[in-house]
């Protein structure tokens, strides 16, 4: 990290004066994962650098925490036009920015920063635009460039955002860690001192807690910022404790050196429930792994073999083998905490016989053979697709159906997957915004294309009207309602079989409370103490 | 001696060289290249994947990446690395003191007990002590570094309380600048009482596990080595010539048999190095060893070739040295005979 000289002599001290301290100040130790890339989330994808900087940014809106709800941050409120095209957001007043170092800010958080955060990510020319890589993977995959027209400053507190087209699920992209915005004056100091790429690596920003130091694989340390608009900071100082592996991460949270870890290995549960002086807490991720049948390859353009096959997989079973404690079976696309989720809908049971029926009804002759692709890495979704893979075989043998197992490096299976070249494939989704549009894309005509998303090339108009129309309402009550009978219409298609969603756990010491569990897997300490 | 220094170094040039091109083929015939293992389920569109790849030079064909990549060592550029945009140079040398105390620690360990075990156990050969011993080293020896790490950890750490489970430093208690990287000179130069105490603490467990490979080969050698000394005729001579068994051995054995003894420490440092990478993700252990292994799950090229590079070359570097000091140790080596 190339951090000035003058920086680090600036945090030494400051260290050291915390130091003496230390004995009556509250540290909470987070034993984190793994390093960040740095401190600018617009240039991360993972969300080990996203929790670096979370304790130090704010965003326009934020996520209420523990939820997918969309709440104020430093935007205080905002209003959309009539027409969706519009957004005028009225920031808030009198919020500091951290003073780290060398860096005094001289003014507070104005409409500037906000227009320097979007325009770095989206403007080419812009003077930070390249600066550490340059590459803003969020913020195209979120498809901020077509749907941005203009980024206006209207006075020091009110910005106008003008879009393209109407787009609902736009507010929780500005929720996304992403979209975090950063001081433009502390930018202005680094470019006059030549020192650019030290804006990514030294944070400055609004949030709970400023960033103290940072040590390679060891240590990312921060301080309460006194001056928070926010929710009350509860402990003094938050330091990251960078231990990868996590059966040391269990060790250290027995032995007292962490107050809190995330990932625990599911072996592990079981006995970390038993232990008096941890406590543990889970919720379903907000993702999805699933098996799709490729629609317009037979026999999976009728939809009884779609359904035949849903009834022909024991899915409790692989639940509770793959998964271990750590999954949960899914009937729908997406998870129970996500708004919109339509828990009447219900689940094909498992029915071997049925299945069988069912196919001899719809003229297919047994034996039959079929692909069965399944992903070659490990993801947040799926801990195992190939041995998912191998118990759906011997499920469907069951059944007279017998799967080919076939799966290619993990790039290549995911182009030839979208291109359609397979008859069924595993994949999933890890959702990136609390939108539930941000799934049902997933079945949309429009990704049924060759090369789309929608690796099922299902194309159902009742479902993707549904869908269209959905993003360019405002009300939450209206598309929630489109959402529900959306998941009913899939139910009954069976473009997919839904396999599972996570079960995120996390642990912490008995002292801490006021912890709440994001469906996001961010993991925040504002309002969290320790006793 | 000139000679014999000169033409060892330039024996090392080939090895470097082929260290070099097998880093940096091996890493490309691991599937998926840093661009793709950056995107998730969306994937990338093929515009900016062609992009990336241009601009990281993956679109070249591999034998001009090569080319590009010697013309860039011999003008000492490592590279950057594709995640963290740092200069490649940095970052291991942010990271290496880490690995050199922790390693520096488990040799001390390794030769501490090791050589005077090895001497006692040919002295009293056949004695239990000399076959728990032997049996004690093959154990060690065949220890996997992970399984014992871990076992020590739950042992020690969480059931004894005796060490801390891993890190460097107390981190509620201390916190202080790096000034030379190396946390117990760190540790001192703070003045901050007790931190020294913390990291010598933090550096027991991770030093013992990362030494028990080289203790018990260590162990192992210098007993053959010692015995076939103790049998030579100038250590019966000494003997006759009623020398104190202290002289005999220390004096007239051990140095001689510390010989190959030498060369096998020399060795032990390659060993230690890959003991370091298991060693250093147990402990979270901030060395070259985790982030190496971080850079192979993302594909990042420069910081992984970089990295390997500039390991070998350590090793290498050490191996020179312990033949220029075989070399001096012993005259016939230098001499040819």
């Amino acid at each position: 990290m190339s951090v000035h000289r003058s920086t680090l002599l600036g945090l030494g001290l400051a260290a050291l004066l915390m130091g003496s301290t230390a004995a009556s100040a509250k540290t909470l130790v987070y034993c984190s994962e793994g390093s960040p890339e740095n401190f600018t989330p617009a240039l991360n994808t993972t969300g080990t650098s996203f929790d670096a900087a979370r304790p130090v940014y704010n965003q326009l809106v934020e996520f209420e925490r523990g939820s997918t709800k969309v709440v104020p941050g430093l935007a205080e409120s905002w209003a959309m036009s009539d027409d969706g095209l519009t957004i005028t957001f009225k920031l808030r007043k009198g919020v500091k920015w951290h003073s780290i170092g060398a860096f005094k800010p001289t003014r507070d958080f104005n409409a500037d920063d906000v227009l320097f955060s979007f325009n770095r990510q989206w403007k080419p020319d812009h003077p930070f635009h390249k600066v550490s890589g340059g590459k803003y993977d969020y913020f195209a995959d979120m498809d901020m460039p077509k749907l941005l027209k203009s980024l206006e400053k209207k006075d020091d507190l009110t910005v106008v955002m003008t879009l393209n087209e109407p787009n609902a699920p736009i507010m929780a992209n500005l929720a996304m860690d992403f979209a975090s915005i950063h001081s433009a004056e502390y930018a202005e100091t680094l470019q006059k001192a030549g020192r650019l790429e030290q804006f990514d690596q030294v944070p400055v920003g609004t949030g709970p807690f400023s960033f103290v130091a940072y040590q390679k694989d060891a240590v990312i340390r921060f301080k309460t910022n006194k001056d928070y608009f926010g929710e009350k900071v509860l402990i003094d100082d938050l330091v990251y404790a960078i231990t990868p592996d996590p059966t040391a991460r269990y060790s250290k949270l027995k032995a007292g050196e962490c107050s809190f870890v995330p990932f625990p290995r599911p072996a592990d549960l079981a006995e970390m429930q038993k232990d008096p002086t941890l406590q543990v807490i889970s919720q379903s991720g907000l993702n999805i792994a699933y098996w799709a049948f490729n629609v317009q390859k037979k026999p999976f353009d009728d939809k009884r073999v779609r359904q035949a096959f849903n009834m022909a997989i024991d899915k409790a079973t692989i639940i509770r083998d793959v998964y271990l404690r750590a999954g949960q079976t899914a009937k729908n696309l997406i998870p129970p905490t996500l708004w919109s989720y339509n828990d009447a809908v219900k689940d094909y049971a498992y029915e071997p016989e049925k299945a069988k029926a069912l196919l001899k009804e719809a003229g297919v002759a047994t034996p039959m053979e079929i692909d069965l692709w399944y992903m070659p890495v490990q993801r947040p979704y799926n801990p195992n697709a190939k041995r998912i893979a191998e118990m759906m075989q011997a499920d469907l043998a069951k059944v007279g159906v017998t799967a080919k197992l076939v799966t290619f490096e993990w790039g290549e299976y995911r182009k030839r997957a979208q291109q359609g070249e397979h008859t069924t494939a595993q994949l999933g989704w890890t959702g990136d915004n609390g939108d539930p549009d941000n799934f049902f894309f997933l079945r949309g005509c429009s990704g049924a294309r060759a090369g789309g998303q929608n690796i099922t090339k299902w194309c159902n108009k009742e479902f993707d009207d549904r869908l269209k129309k959905a993003v360019t309402l405002g009300d939450p009550a209206a598309r929630t309602k489109l959402y529900e009978e959306m998941q009913v219409i899939m139910k009954e298609e069976a473009p997919d079989l839904t396999i599972a969603h996570s079960v995120v756990y996390e642990v912490m010491r008995k002292g801490v409370t006021g912890y709440k569990q994001s469906p996001f897997g961010a993991h925040k300490f504002v309002g969290v103490d320790i006793n | 001696m000139v000679m014999f220094f000169l033409k060892r170094a330039a024996l090392t040039v080939p090895t470097f060289f082929a260290l070099m091109f097998l880093t940096f083929v091996a890493i490309r015939l691991v599937p998926g290249d840093p661009v793709e293992v950056r995107t998730g389920e969306r994937g990338i569109s093929a515009e900016r994947l062609a992009q990336f790849r241009a601009e990281y030079g993956l679109d070249q064909p591999v034998w001009k990446q090569f080319a590009d990549y010697v013309w860039q060592l011999l003008h000492g550029d490592f590279g950057t690395s594709i995640v963290t945009n740092e200069r490649v140079l940095t970052e291991f040398f942010q990271l290496f003191p880490a690995t050199i105390e922790l390693s520096f620690f488990a040799m001390v360990f390794a030769i501490g007990i090791g050589i005077p075990a090895g001497v006692v156990a040919a002295l009293k050969r056949g004695s239990l002590f000399d076959q728990t011993l032997m049996g004690l080293s093959l154990t060690g020896f065949s220890m996997p570094i992970f399984w014992w790490g871990l076992l020590l950890i739950m042992l020690v750490s969480e059931r004894l309380g005796w060490t801390p489970v891993s890190g460097r430093i107390d981190l509620i208690k201390y916190y202080f600048e790096p000034v030379t990287g190396f946390m117990l000179i760190d540790a001192l130069l703070s003045g901050q009482p007790g931190a020294f105490r913390s990291a010598l603490h933090h550096l027991v467990l991770p030093g013992i596990v990362l030494g028990t490979v080289p203790l018990a080969t260590l162990a192992r050698m210098t007993r053959s080595s010692m015995l076939e000394v103790l049998s030579e005729d100038y250590v019966r001579t000494a003997r006759a010539k009623g020398l104190s068994p202290f002289r005999v051995v220390g004096l007239h054995a051990l140095r001689n048999a510390l010989i190959p003894v030498v060369t096998i420490i020399g060795l032990q440092v390659g060993s230690l190095m890959a003991g370091a990478v298991l060693t250093e993700t147990i402990f979270s252990w901030p060395g070259v060893g985790k982030w190496l292994i971080e850079s192979i799950g993302r594909r990042d090229y420069p910081a992984l070739q970089g990295g390997i590079l500039l390991i070998s070359a350590v090793v290498i570097l050490v191996n020179l040295t312990v033949d220029m000091l075989y070399g001096s140790i012993d005259p016939r080596i230098r001499h040819g005979r």
